[in-house]
Order: C-alpha cells, then structure tokens, then sequence
C-alpha cells in the first residue's frame, strides 16, 4: 500500500501529512489529527456523518480519498465558531434541540452553514432539499427544520 | 406546568452534552483508540444454514501485518465454553462446527492496521456441508430444518428451566395466557372475525455502529462499549470467566443511538476473546452492513380472531402469535412472554386465549427494538379492531370507546389498570384529527383517509435500578448511575431529578458516563424503563444525601432548617473545603409472578406506557402511492420531568415507525440478505416525513412514579403502521395485512378489488 505525504489547511492551518493512497477523508482526520466530528457510519456517502467542507464545498468525506485533499482548504467541524463562542449554527441546535444521540449533528451543522452561505433566508422546501443527503436515526427532522430557521435568523442579526 | 410545585422537574431545558454534540466533541466510543491496540475484522458466513467441514486460515495469515488469525476452535483455548446470550446460552463467540444464519461470525482477523485485517479476512476459505434452511417463523413450528440441535437456556429466567435439554424442535418459548372462557364466548358471539397479519425483519441501524474495545490482563479485564447493558455486559463476561465482577469493568461513553440494538451482549465477548489471545486491546468495531447480520427486530405472524356481542362489545379474543427469532435467541423468549401478554390489545375483554410462542430459524438473530414487540403486536390488534367496526357499521373511534380499558379494570393478564389513561390518549388523538368534523375524502383519483390506533406496553417487571449521589465540599453534586445516555436526554433527567430533590441549580450537576467501577447497578437502558427505575434510585439517592446533610447541619450547629450554602456547612464539619457526602439507594418495584399455568400475574408491571396515532393520508388510485399528509402522535407519558425532551422523544419514535411502516424491509431472496446497507434499506430522510406532524403528551400522573412520571420513549411507535393502514382502507376501501406498507402493496390490493389482480412475482 504506497504512501505519499500531502499538505492542506485544516481549519485555518496549513498541515502536512503522510497518507496512505487507499486511506479516505474521514480515515485521516481522525488517525491522523484526532478529529473525531467528521464520523463514519454508513459508509456510502448516503447518511452525511462524515460531512466537511472542502474548499467551501461539503462532501461525504467517507467517500474522497485523502490524497485528493492536498492543495484543498479543509474545515470541520471542530473549526467552526471562534474560540470559546459557538457558530449561529451551532447555537441554532442547541437551541432548538435539533439532535437527540448527535452522532449525525456535525454533519446536518455543516450542510446548513453551507445552505445559509448561499441562500441567507431559505424556505422549507428549500431546506428539505439541500438537507435531504443527511440522515437523522433518531428522527430529529422537525426540531432541525427549526434550526436552520433559526440559524438564518442569527446570522442575519450578526 | 402551573399546578405542580417543583422547581427543576418539569420544565424544559436542553440536553446537557448540547455543546460536546455540535462541536463534534462528543466521547462515542467508536471514537476510542487505545495505545498498542489491534484492529479484528470478521470473517462471515456465506450460508444460512451449515456444517463447517474445514477452514482455511493460511492465505490470510501470510498477508503481511497480519497479527493473527482466529477461529472458534482458537476461541475455546481461552474460553472453554464460549456460548453467551440472556435467555439461551446458544450463541458461540465464533462459530463451532455449525452456521445458522448468513453473516454469522466464523472467524477473524487481527492486525494494527484495519485495511490489513479486513483485506486478509476475505482470504479466509471455509468448506461448508450445506444443511436446509428455514426462514419463516410459521414453517418454523413443523420444519425438518432444525436451527439448533439442543436448547440451553440460561438460567437467569426461572420460566425459561423446563426448556433445558429440549432437543429437535426450533420453539425457544411458549408462553400462554388463559383468562375466563373464550371457547365460551365465541360459542355465544353474535359476530366472529379473524385475520392474520404479518410484519417483516427490519433493523435498528445506529449510526454509532456497535464497538466493543477489550484490553485484558492476567486478574483484570476493561470493556470499553457502545452498550445500553453495562452491568449485564459485566454480569456476563464474569460468567464466562469464572471471574468475581469487580474484576470486570465495562464502561461506555455517549452513544450514537441505540433503539435496542445494544441491549444485553453484543460484540463485547468476542473483543474478550480477542484480547485474551493476544494480550493486547483489541477493537472489534461493526460496520453498518454487519450491523444487520447481528441484531434485527423480530418479524411476526399474529392470527387474532374476536367474539363481538350485538351490542359492540368483544367479548372473547384468541390471539396466536409466531415470533421469528432468528438463529441466536438474544432476548427473544422476553418479547414472546413480557410483550405476548399485551396481545389482545388495550381492550375490556373478559375471555382471552394468548398463545405465543418464539421459534428458532436461519435469519439473523432478533431482539429487542423501540417497542419489544409491541408495535408487531398493535398492528395485527389495531387493524383487526378498525376491520370489525367498518364491518360493523359502527364509527371506528366509538367501537374502540366501547371497548376501551379503564382504571379500575383488570388487564388480560389480570392485573388491575392505575394511572392508565388509555381512553383520555384516544380521546386527545380524536380531537386533534378533528375526527367530529366532516372529512374531504378527496376526488378522481386522488382519494383520502384517515385512521386511528391505540397501542399500550407493559414495564418488563422486575427490575432493579442503583445510584449514588455524591455532594462536594464545594456544594457541587455528581450523580453516579449506569442509565446509558444514547440520545433520549436521560443524563439531564436524571439531573434534573438530582436538583429537585437537593434543591440546587441544574449546572452544579453533572451525571457520570456509565462504569461499573464507579456507577452502581443498573438491569439496563432498555424498555423506557429508566425514568421510573433510575428516576427513583435517583431521587432516593439524592434524598438520602440530603438527610445526611441535614444531620450534619446540626451537629454543627447550625439552626433547623438553615439555608446556609453547603460550603459552609463543609467548612464548619472538616475544617476545610474537605470531606464528600454519599447519598445511595436501591429501587425495585413490587412485582407478582405469573402463575405457569394460567400466565396471569396480580402485578405484572409497575405502570403502562400507551401510544395513539391518527394519520390522514392522500391515495392516488392509478399508482397505490400514498401521501401521508398529517400525523398525529399522543401519549400517556405520566408527568414528563423534561417536556422537551419528552416531546422529541415521541416524536422521533414515531418517526422511526414510520420507517418501519413505509420503507424498510430487509429482503432475503436465495438464503442471501439483498439490502444490508442504506443504499438499499431505506431509513426516513427528511421527504418521507408527514406534510404536518404533531405530538402530544396529555395531562396525566403517574401515582407510584418520580414526581409523577412515567417512560416515554417507545409510546410513540405504538399507533403508527396501523393507523396509517386503517387510513388507507379508509380512502380506497383496500386492506393491507402486512408490512411495509408500499405503493406496490396498495396498487396490488386496489387491483385485486377491481377483479384483475397483477400477477405474483
């Protein structure tokens, strides 16, 4: 299994690191940096846990080989908010309670920074639709829906 | 809540992990790496049903990195009984000399680097005798297929005894219920109906998947698991090597849901094992497809039938009911007993024969799932009620108000109902639908329906449930209890009741992660039963730290009654900011046994849990695809300690049986599970929910519970497959009769009606 060393900025950071060819997203961040937010649990891209943003972009980061990432601006979740303070989003959830178990909660977070950077004041159809490649086991779909409503509502405040 | 005179009980606030879970912070054990740690990938069967002639390990342990390569036969080198299970001790670590169900474990892997392991486990070459198969729990009863040769109960359940040594038959329980004469009453119905239902195998999914890491050393052992069951995991590793407990610490973290999945033992014996070989931690962590080989919920096939009097009122009801164990029986003779006795569905009826019985097959095991049973169970009860008011003539909510049980009134099984408002739950779920208004049934070929049901569960009874609550020199308070966090806000309850009782703020508080070297007892997180278990042990807890600090206010002095802060009271004890004071109790509520004979028990549960739906729904005519426009969940839940939380809770179990209502199937064609990932198994996502969704907890107590409550987290499943059922038949005059409910289904049975039936597949 060949190995080749990559270099990225992880949330604001410039990093350098050795992969494997074969090893994913998800795989480095946790093995390599003890980033834990981005998280495996389909396996297929299809439930969202393993969400982070790549140049701005959110992918499935179970499914995007490491080595793609060299040359890329990398955030998780670990990186939003500001020191101590959280993200609009991250208050959002907070305070709606749009998670029950949170396995998924990064994910959904990301997916929704992502929504209000391009559409500031989204209606519900619009939401489901960008938000309809995360899953949530624990059925947290109405009290996100809040969320993000009341996320948009924060960032437009600040 | 105006009328109640707690301060911190009953109020709403958010879970006390918010922030560790939208920071990606929180401590999943999935997320665990422990120094020197070895990776175990599995290797599966490919069969349902075999004998194991040979295995070949060589290609896979010449894969360079491979630490070592590890089969049932290694296994019993270090454990030499190595069967585990709460009910039956059936189900080996690794598999010996037999397979019973595809993707059963047959050997595995070890290496540091996981892509090594996973690589050389699929040169793993097993030479197997094929042996004939049987999947279906009624085939089951009469099969030459004989899933396991002897039964070997576990000895933990006294009814399970008389089952020990039982050879060639694949039931794992009969259980039977005998009140009053219903051969009688059916002798004297005006009206006899019967109906069979049928539910499928689906799955719990966790998106944490299972993990277990085991670091053993010569005396010790540490399991690090993403368990519901810490004390049972601990109870059983210790059986299994003849160990004292205290030597056995199993401990977890927060978990990436659970829904029953992670109740009892699941991969911890075979990371024991592991570990035990090579001296070294050793992670056995599923992936979501092997999730699906290891623990499902229980498909079923429910014969009921009903004496109705001319007046509407059922009068006997006989209820058959086969339960599709799967290969490993897990806690199935539970479901089939402490659910079977609920069968006849939350009616006033006076002669009542249940018979339930758990079988044995080659599917992957089943166990416990959001509802034990119950929903597979409300879903024969509640489409054959709704069938005989239509039939009837009579309005499906009035012929269930007929009917309906009251306080006062004893239960099939024969224990008298308190504090069960099961016509209140009915009555609210009505209400909301606006079931007294006229309904637009719709036009064309677009019509509508609406439909209602009501569910209800048993606590499984008896259970035991321990606490300690510590208080700080500094006036801050730990609560020590091993209620398993996985997503239903337990920790914030169980604070919540903590505060109440001590009088001090929520944020001086904080709830330990489960580990049975310091958190105390606990039967498990399972069956909604940890606000009123723990919900108690807690309270007493809490109660018994306060009396010691009242005896210790006047010892030194200090007036009756002195709200002076605790860290003066500290202070004037020991000196110094010194010293901790330990508040503990045990909680078990009363429980009377059921009689063998009769199955009946003057005091099966401590309180009922009780769940309606209302469902509206859209069919278009020409597809059989429906729309479900408006879901309406109520429940019984006592007097919720966090109504937030407690709403979400309802909610997201309704959810969830909605998935299993619509959706999810695990489909096994040629002895071979089709759709064991969620590309093919489909979850709920956000365009499968209802266009309008509403919950609701009615205005109820629970007498003999903390501060009135009462469990909330499977209630919300009970009413929703066949409410949404009785809506469809309600909007296009077809009767479904088995799950999932799909488009298909509908458009088959709606051509069928028409006398040009489609062609089986």
């Amino acid at each position: 299994m060949s190995r080749r060393t990559i270099s990225f900025t992880l949330n604001g950071r410039p990093v350098t690191v050795e992969i494997g060819v074969h090893q994913n997203l998800t795989e480095i961040l946790q093995e390599s940096f003890g980033l834990f937010g981005a998280r495996e649990s389909c396996g297929q891209g299809l439930c969202g846990c393993c969400t982070v943003l790549v140049d701005g972009e959110a992918v499935t980061s179970c499914l995007s080989l490491a080595a793609f990432a060299d040359g890329a601006e990398i955030e998780t979740v670990e990186g939003l908010g500001d020191g101590d303070a959280l993200s609009p989003e991250q208050e959002a959830f907070i305070e709606t309670g749009a998670f029950q178990c949170g396995y998924c909660t990064p994910g959904f977070i990301l997916m929704t920074r992502q929504l209000l950077d391009e559409n500031p004041d989204p209606d519900e159809d619009q939401i489901k639709h960008y938000l309809s490649g995360n899953l949530c086991r624990c059925g947290a779909y109405p009290e996100i829906l809040q969320a993000v409503r009341l996320a948009s509502e924060k960032r437009k405040a600040n | 809540m105006a009328e109640t005179s707690t301060t911190t009980v009953g109020r709403s606030y958010g879970r006390m992990e918010g922030r560790a879970k939208v920071t990606g912070r929180a401590d999943y054990i999935y997320n665990l790496r422990l120094p020197m740690m070895l990776h175990a990938k599995i290797h599966r069967s490919p069969i349902s049903h075999g004998r194991i002639r040979s295995i070949d390990i060589g290609e896979a342990a010449a894969v360079p990195g491979v630490h070592m390569v590890v089969t049932g036969e290694d296994v019993k080198t270090v454990l030499p009984e190595p069967y585990y299970g709460p009910a039956f001790h059936d189900q080996p670590i690794l598999a010996l000399d037999k397979v019973r169900h595809f993707g059963e474990p047959v050997a595995a892997v070890l290496a540091s680097d996981p892509h090594v392991a996973e690589r050389a486990a699929r040169l793993i070459a097993v030479d197997y005798e094929e042996l004939p198969a049987v999947y279906d729990e009624v085939e089951a009863l009469t099969s030459e297929a004989i899933v396991h040769e002897e039964l070997k109960p576990a000895g933990t359940f006294a009814d399970l005894k008389h089952l020990s040594g039982k050879r060639d038959t694949n039931v794992a329980l009969d259980f039977h219920l005998r009140l009053g004469d219903a051969d009688r009453a059916f002798a004297d119905a005006a009206h006899v109906f019967e109906h069979t239902f049928r539910t499928q195998q689906t799955m719990h999914t966790p998106f944490e998947p299972m993990v277990a890491i085991a670091d053993f050393g010569h005396d010790r052992v540490t399991i690090h698991s993403s368990t519901q069951g810490p004390s049972f995991v601990r109870y059983e590793v210790s059986r299994l090597l003849g160990w004292p407990e205290s030597n056995v610490r199993v401990r977890t973290g927060h978990l990436g849901g659970g829904f029953g999945a992670k109740v009892y033992i699941k991969v911890e014996a075979l990371a024991l094992a592991l570990s035990m070989l090579v001296g070294r931690p050793v992670r056995v962590a599923q992936t979501m497809e092997e999730q699906f080989y290891t623990i499902t919920k229980h498909p079923n096939t429910f014969r009921i039938r009903s004496a109705v009097d001319a007046d509407g009122r059922i009068t006997g009801r006989k209820c058959e009911v086969w339960w599709n164990g799967g290969a490993y029986a897990d806690i199935g003779p539970r479901v089939t007993q402490k659910s079977g006795f609920t069968a006849a569905g939350p009616y006033d009826i006076e002669n009542v024969d249940i018979d339930s019985t758990a079988l044995y097959t080659n599917r992957p095991p089943a166990g416990a799932l959001r509802g034990f049973g119950i929903p597979q169970l409300v879903w024969a009860y509640e489409s054959h009620t709704d069938i005989i008011a239509r039939e009837l003539g009579i309005d499906p909510v009035d012929f269930r108000k007929r009917n309906i049980l009251r306080n006062g009134r004893p239960q099939a099984v024969g224990t008298i109902v308190k504090d069960g408002e099961f016509e209140t739950v009915l009555d609210d779920t009505a209400r909301r639908l606006g079931w007294d208004r006229p309904f637009d049934k719709g036009s064309g070929t677009k019509l509508r329906g609406r439909g209602i049901a009501i569910g209800f569960k048993a606590s499984i009874s008896p259970t035991t449930s321990s606490a300690i609550v510590s208080v700080n020199a500094d006036g801050s308070v730990i609560v020590y209890c091993s209620t398993v966090d996985m997503g239903q806000g337990s920790d914030t309850a169980m604070a919540q009741i903590a505060a109440e009782v001590l009088e001090i703020p929520l944020d001086l508080i904080r709830v330990v992660n489960p580990d049975t070297d310091v958190t105390p007892y606990d039967m498990s997180t399972l069956g909604s039963r940890s606000t009123f278990h723990m919900g108690h042990a807690v309270r007493l807890a809490a109660a018994d730290a306060k009396e010691k600090l009242v005896a210790m206010a006047e010892e030194v002095g200090m007036p009756e009654g002195t709200n002076a802060p605790l860290p003066e009271l500290f202070v004037r004890k020991f000196g110094m900011r010194a010293g901790t004071i330990v508040g503990t109790a045990n909680y078990k509520p009363d429980y009377a046994p059921t009689d063998p004979e009769t199955g009946l028990s003057s005091n099966a549960t401590p309180f009922w849990m009780i769940g309606a739906t209302g469902a509206e729904v859209e069919v278009d005519t020409e597809t059989g695809q429906f729309r479900i426009e408006r879901l309406v969940n109520v429940c019984d839940v006592g007097k919720p300690i966090n109504p937030a939380v407690v709403e979400t809770q309802v909610s997201g179990a309704a959810v969830m049986q909605l998935g299993f209502t619509t959706t999810e199937n695990m489909i096994i064609e040629n002895g071979q599970l089709t759709n064991p990932s969620l590309a093919d198994y489909k979850i709920p996502g956000f365009f499968d929910m209802p266009d309008r969704m509403e919950n609701g907890v009615i205005d109820a107590e629970q007498h003999n519970g903390p501060f009135g409550a009462k469990g909330a987290g499977e209630s919300g499943t009970f009413g929703v497959s066949p409410a949404i059922a009785n809506a469809i038949e309600d909007a296009v005059g077809v009767r479904i009769s088995e799950l999932p409910i799909t488009a298909e289904a509908v458009f088959r049975a709606l051509r069928a009606k028409a006398g040009a039936p489609l062609e089986e597949e």
